[in-house]
């Protein structure tokens, strides 16, 4: 492991970081739900009548960022690598996974540990190392 | 009020991730290849996060009730079991393919490319799976 300093961003990392902890204090303090983005989009798919105004909400917030970034004279282009295949598997595996662990990176890795939750712990181990291992599988053994 | 303040939180999530560079796969791929060049960005962010939440649960414990009145509603699940680990591992496969995860790709949906959104649509019909799944082993 070597770490390249010429893509390393300490600084925007932890402000962005403290600015996602902020999002989900929020949330929790104020509207009394976990800002578990896969619960909270999860929940739609079989909605009960008074619970999803709050869902749509929450989520239509991370749409518009784009958006408000535009207007501030910042657009945001993502390049994104994967071709449509990798990304249709990519999605089916993150949508099938993370409502079958009930949680992904916000709701086991950045909520579920704030409260030292056992079950988060060990959830956010697991798909980390996974996420290493295929990784490394897709990038030195397949080469792609 | 709770429409506008959930609004918000989103919003402030997704200027999180834009400013932490997380919403780019490339970034998040930088993090899980440690054999490679490694980012150590997404770890800090982690440690960001994972701060001001901790302040924010730690409040919680003491409180029923949110700002608004409302219960504020902690998962009470306590068991490891198979879905749990299934679940996390088949979650980590699929980030480690394209380096995208709930969050991110709901932003990158917003930029209005293809990509993102040919992945939120893969994303909506796993969990569209995990749901007839779970009927099919409730049943």
């Amino acid at each position: 492991m070597n770490i390249d300093w010429t893509v390393f961003t300490p600084w925007s990392a932890l402000g962005g970081g403290v600015l996602i902890g902020l999002a989900a204090a929020v949330f929790l303090l104020v509207n009394g739900r976990i800002a578990g983005i896969s619960g909270v989009l999860g929940g739609l798919l079989q909605p009960r009548s008074g619970d999803v105004g709050w869902r749509l909400a929450f989520l239509i917030g991370l749409l518009v960022t784009p958006l408000l970034f535009m207007l501030a004279g910042r657009p945001q282009v993502v390049p994104i690598e994967s071709g449509y295949g990798a990304l249709i598997l990519a999605g089916l595996l993150v949508g099938l996974g993370t409502r079958l662990g009930s949680g992904c990176t916000s709701g086991h890795g950045v909520c579920g540990i704030s409260r030292l939750s056992p079950r988060s712990l060990v959830a956010t181990a697991l798909f980390m190392l996974a996420g290493f291992a295929t990784t490394f599988v897709v990038r030195h053994l397949l080469g792609l | 009020m709770p429409l506008f303040t959930a609004l918000l939180a989103g919003v402030i999530f997704g200027v999180g991730l834009v400013v932490s560079g997380m919403i780019f796969p490339a970034k998040v791929l930088g993090f899980l290849d440690l054999a490679g060049h490694w980012d150590p960005s997404l770890g800090l962010v982690m440690v960001g996060a994972i701060a001001a939440g901790s302040i924010a649960f730690a409040i919680a414990r003491k409180r029923p009730r949110s700002a608004l009145g409302f219960e504020i509603k902690l998962p009470t699940n306590r068991q490891i079991d198979a879905r749990l680990v299934v679940g996390s591992l088949l979650f980590g496969v699929g980030w480690g393919i394209a380096g995208l995860c709930p969050g991110p790709a709901l932003v990158d949906l917003g930029t209005g490319q293809l990509k993102p959104a040919v992945f939120f649509v893969a994303l909506l019909l796993g969990m569209g799976l995990f749901e007839w799944l779970n009927r099919r082993l409730r049943a």
